[in-house]
């Protein structure tokens, strides 16, 4: 048995892999996977910071490379939940510090313990995102319905093709249902039909997502708001599971009366 | 009218998700394929040098855009073609997805700009003489 190895990534800074990252490591742990999520930012570490692991991060990855430690000595168990550890990344090294290849042997190692390794990839192109993506099998592409960030996801998807990683699935993050409704913001079907790739979650924009970056304690501990139930829904997609659609309500009533109250202001 | 609208529309009227998904579109084609206004610019007027070897065109209405099947592009040209040189025998509009009517069955070859006519609107053209078209129908 061997475990899968998957890259969460985006090309665009900041549309929410490490955010993905982390709820989907305590999601997937919660169903009793073993999980490692890997921290593959090197030198903008952030996976640490956002499980709430940083005051426990005393080796990290790039040492086990080096041989200044074992695996077991680098990684963090985290104590609230069993079977979840954290690889960090080095704060103060850059990303030429590892190789893809000495990234691919680093996974391989990892594979038999674990069923699920996931790398919370760098943005970008170059050498970070090479690092990051040397080793996996599958990659899971984050975008935000922004053209911008689309952009970027459709280069990475290229990228990621002619690597030959598969399946690549896509998260579309920070949705706003409103704007969605209203006309101002891009569509599931509009990304979808650009970037032609399987969707497998789409999370709504959600403030409790900056609460728990701030707290350290991803959302997923205790799924309660949507962006939580989102993040709960891809994990089980992640497994194989049939996991019906969220409702991504508005919250408001359609129709003439509603839009009268629109157009007047109220 | 356009108050009603509005009012019965679930759009809000303000519709720039419709931009942005146009620009996207018109990005990502041009991202993928890798092919600047310059070298389209190339490829049109040695594409028009060539057709107009085998047919005559109507240049200034070929349509010439780049647009997306999944995730590969396509080239798409569309050229309006005014008649296809066989030597000098024109071929029976039947044959052709013309806008133009020639009447085959006069003597008269005329040769037209718009496409846009019927055989009253045409502008008055010099024919070539008759005894030049009975010598092609010969070969």
């Amino acid at each position: 048995m061997g475990g899968r190895v998957i890259v969460i990534t985006s090309g665009k800074g900041g549309v929410g892999k490490t955010t993905s990252t982390a709820n989907l490591a305590v999601a997937l742990a919660k169903n009793g996977k073993k999980v490692v999520a890997v921290d593959a930012d090197i030198g903008l570490r952030n996976l640490d910071v956002v499980m709430g692991l940083e005051n426990r991060v005393v080796y990290n990855f790039i040492d086990v490379i080096e041989q200044k430690c074992r695996l077991n000595q680098a990684m963090v168990r985290d104590k609230r939940v069993g079977n979840l550890f954290l690889l960090p990344a080095a704060q103060t090294r850059t990303k030429e510090a590892v190789s893809p290849d000495q990234m691919v042997e680093l996974c391989e190692q990892l594979r038999p313990d674990f069923d699920f390794i996931l790398l919370d990839c760098p943005a970008g192109i170059e050498r970070g995102f090479r690092n990051a993506s040397a080793g996996a099998d599958e990659a899971l592409v984050v975008t935000t319905p922004e053209v911008p960030s689309v952009r970027d996801a459709d280069r990475i998807i290229g990228m990621l093709e002619s690597m030959g990683k598969s399946p690549i699935r896509l998260i579309i993050n920070r949705l706003r249902p409103i704007m969605v409704e209203e006309g101002d913001m891009l569509a599931k079907d509009d990304i979808l039909d650009v970037l032609s790739i399987k969707l497998i979650g789409i999370v709504p924009e959600d403030d409790s997502v900056i609460r728990s970056a701030n707290r350290g304690e991803p959302l997923t501990f205790s799924p309660e708001s949507p962006a939580a139930q989102a993040f709960v829904n891809i994990a089980g997609r992640m497994q194989g599971m049939e996991v019906p659609w969220l409702q991504l309500d508005t919250g408001r009533s359609k129709g003439l009366v509603s839009n009268l109250k629109k157009m007047l202001g109220l | 009218m356009d108050f009603f609208k509005r009012l019965l529309s679930a759009n809000g009227g303000k519709g720039s998700a419709q931009e942005a998904n146009k620009r996207l579109i018109s990005i990502l084609i041009h991202d993928r394929t890798d092919i600047s206004p310059q070298l389209l610019e190339n490829l049109r007027e040695e594409m028009i040098a060539v057709l107009k070897k085998y047919m005559e065109i109507d240049e200034s209405n070929i349509e010439m855009d780049l647009d997306h099947a999944g995730r590969a592009a396509a080239l798409v040209v569309n050229v309006p073609i005014l008649r296809i040189r066989r030597g000098n025998t024109p071929i029976p509009d039947a044959d052709l997805d013309l806008d133009l009517e020639v009447d085959v069955e006069a003597d008269v070859d005329v040769d037209v700009e718009e496409t846009d006519s019927s055989p009253d609107s045409l502008p008055s053209v010099p024919a070539e003489p008759a005894g030049t078209q009975n010598a092609n129908e010969s070969r």
